[in-house]
């Protein structure tokens, strides 16, 4: 029998929750307000929270310093690319795993997903090298590549976890009704997943958005996107916090923004199939 | 017909050419440091000069050697010049990675370059970087509180004054500090004030058959008086401190000395930034009266990687913005104060520039520090706050870690001192060096 919710519990679990959301959003919230400050009220001690001279200076040494278009393009390139690119081999191979399962699928799944704990920096030469030879250091289409390969695991595991929700008699009668593999990927399958497709495909944009290790080593002046930007602006010689938090504030507001319009998409795809 | 068509083609072929030359671009890997900063705003009078345009890669320190270090190891060539300092210099100029700078023009006058740089940005006598400023560390302090304090401070004082002046300025209940220093892990941060340190106690890392030394006496002095003199006159939790977390105490005046890079005077004297602009003075940075002092040497240095397609393109911006017109250039533009400071001896005979009040103490500090020469007991190595071999900065990362355990309260100086002894001389073995 389910557990009648009390007033005041309901009123403790809304605190609760409120008081977990402002902390997580806490370092966001600083960081919008230091870019706003000189760098010596950035500094101060004890520090100041509203009470002090409001500037835009940071956000216009920063637009003056930097080419933030082309930053932005890029991460919006690389991030869109990969991500996309990610769907297409994904699909398919989810489709096999939740369907056509083999006596190894588990130990398939395992293994794919054992890749993710493989320390980036273990194959930085050899990918760096293999970059020099084909040409694809400092290029979009390379880091479309290696985003995808490393998102591709989490892909493939969060769309194996929809695909298995959906029953199979379902595409069984497609099947019998004469629809083709094709067509049962594109015309039933795919529909029926879309909110499952949907927030994968948000959370592997903001992946893909915040990946800083790849994106910083692979890069020089033309596919830097904007975590090449914002490590231009730290300094370990000298007090440029402001300044720094300007061009934090500018890389992270597009995918802030997209994450607060797209939040009821993202919550309903990462609960799909959670309460039966 | 055909003469037409062959004129046609070969003014084609001219303006493509022209276009190619005007067209040259060159990508430049630097750190976001204000002189860095400042040299990529002057960028389009070397592009009005030479026709030649600049990319700039701007990235924090040690994500910048990481990226540089990958490239250059690999003949990446994503870049055609490195910003690059003492420490790789000579490693990467013996292992044939870097571009000689011999054939530089007679009006940049390499002679010119202060011989301290020279010597740490060369090896085996050839130059393969060119320093585009330098520094060294000395004492900063506020001259109010040493007056409030009673004392006066010599221009090359002890440690033993240092420490008697610290304890003389520290006021817990306003706030005040008597001496900040690094603490923070990193052979670059902690790392490097304790190493230069040493140096003046009579420490060295190795001795000439490279054995680590932490196990010898100056090594466990060092450590013991750091550790005392902070804990009575320096800030809480100096063991996470580094050079912005220092800056930022001193500009806020709760710092009564802070010995650090020559490079902080230009911030701590800035009315802008510094609530004690006013109230600053410099002095060398201690000894211990056995000949040496605790000053360290950098240079920030311009270098070509080999290989690179721009060759000629990247030596003409190393001459234009390491030479003596890019200084004039900034000094008419934003003041004296502001110029790239340590690189040419011309700059110190400026009677302009003596007038900077920490210019002739920057130029002292760097004329005593001798990389080729840092310890009072003989070492195989050529540094003064780092050992330029490949394997140092791993070592002395780890054994920075150790000590700054001790400084939060970790662990004894004897147990860090202990580890420190037995790690570096397993990496040394490791890397066949012993």
């Amino acid at each position: 029998m389910a557990r009648a919710v009390t007033r005041n519990r309901k009123i403790i679990n809304t605190a609760v929750a409120w008081g977990i959301g402002l902390l997580i959003f806490f370092p966001i919230f600083w960081t919008i307000l230091t870019s706003f400050k000189t760098e010596a009220t950035a500094i101060a001690d004890p520090p100041v929270l509203f009470n002090f001279h409001w500037t835009l200076e940071n956000y216009s040494v920063v637009m003056e310093r930097s080419n933030y278009g082309r930053f932005l393009t890029n991460s919006i390139i690389i991030a869109g690319g990969s991500t996309i690119l990610g769907i297409i081999i994904a699909v398919p191979a989810a489709w096999s795993m939740a369907f056509v399962p083999s006596p190894r699928t588990k130990d398939i799944l395992l293994w794919m997903l054992s890749t993710k704990m493989l320390p980036a920096v273990g194959v930085l030469y050899p990918i760096y090298l293999m970059f020099i030879r084909m040409g694809l250091l400092d290029t979009r289409l390379g880091l479309v590549i290696v985003l995808m390969l490393i998102n591709l695991p989490i892909i493939v595991w969060m769309l194996y976890t929809y695909f298995k929700e959906i029953p199979g008699e379902i595409l069984e009668a497609a099947r019998m009704d004469g629809a083709s593999l094709k067509e049962e990927l594109i015309y039933i399958l795919t529909p029926m997943a879309i909110p499952g497709i949907a927030s994968t495909l948000l959370l592997n944009v903001i992946l893909a958005w915040n990946e800083a290790f790849w994106t910083l080593n692979l890069t020089a002046a033309k596919a830097a996107p904007l975590t090449a930007f914002i490590a231009s602006y730290s300094s370990p010689e000298g007090l440029f916090y402001a300044k720094l938090s300007a061009a934090s504030t500018m890389a992270i507001a597009p995918i802030l923004i997209l994450g607060w319009f797209s939040q009821k998409q993202l919550v309903s795809g990462l609960t799909f199939g959670a309460v039966k | 017909m055909n003469t037409t068509f062959r004129a046609l083609m070969g003014a084609c072929a001219l303006g493509a050419l022209a276009a190619g030359a005007s067209a040259e671009t060159i990508t430049i890997a630097t750190v976001n440091n204000g002189d860095m900063i400042r040299m990529q705003g002057y960028t389009d009078d070397f592009t009005a000069k030479t026709g030649i345009d600049v990319e700039w890669v701007t990235l924090e320190e040690n994500v910048l050697r990481q990226r540089v270090t990958t490239d250059i190891s690999t003949k990446g060539g994503a870049f055609d010049i490195m910003t690059i300092g003492m420490y790789e210099t000579p490693i990467w100029g013996a292992n044939g990675w870097l571009v000689p700078l011999t054939d530089l023009s007679e009006s940049y006058d390499v002679g010119d370059i202060l011989p301290a740089m020279a010597g740490g940005l060369s090896y085996d006598g050839t130059l393969y970087a060119a320093p585009f400023y330098g520094e060294s560390s000395m004492v900063m302090y506020r001259t109010d509180l040493m007056e409030k304090a009673g004392l006066e401070m010599p221009k090359a004082p002890t440690w033993e004054f240092i420490r008697q002046a610290a304890a003389a300025m520290t006021d817990r209940d306003a706030e005040i500090n008597g001496i900040c220093l690094r603490g923070k892990a990193g052979w670059g941060e902690g790392g490097a004030f304790i190493t230069a340190m040493s140096n003046s106690f009579g420490g060295r890392w190795f001795d000439m058959d490279w054995n680590a030394q932490f196990d010898t006496k100056p090594w466990k002095d060092t450590l013991e008086f750091f550790v005392g003199m902070m804990n009575e006159s320096g800030p809480a939790g100096y063991a996470t401190n580094g050079f912005n977390e220092n800056l930022s105490l001193f500009q806020q005046g709760k710092c009564g000395m802070w010995i650090d890079a020559t490079v902080a005077a230009s911030f701590v004297t800035n009315p802008e930034d510094s609530t004690v602009a006013d109230s600053v003075g410099f002095a060398l940075a201690p000894d211990n009266g056995l000949g040496k002092r605790s000053n360290w040497l950098w240079a920030w240095a311009l270098a070509i990687p080999a290989g690179t397609q721009n060759e000629a393109a990247a030596k003409q911006f190393i001459e234009w913005a390491t030479s003596k017109d890019y200084i004039e250039l900034v000094a008419s533009k934003e003041g004296w104060a502001n110029v790239p400071p340590g690189a040419r001896s011309s700059l110190y005979e400026n009677p302009n520039y003596i007038e900077v009040p920490f210019a002739q103490m920057t130029l002292d500090s760097i004329l005593t520090a001798d990389p080729n020469n840092s310890t009072v007991e003989p070492s195989p190595y050529v540094g003064v706050q780092f050992a330029a071999i490949p394997e140092f900065a791993g070592i002395a990362t780890e054994v920075s870690q150790e000590f700054s355990a001790v400084y939060a309260g970790q662990q004894s100086v004897d147990e860090a001192l202990e580890k420190a002894q037995a790690l570096t001389n397993d990496a040394m073995e490791a890397a066949g060096y012993r």
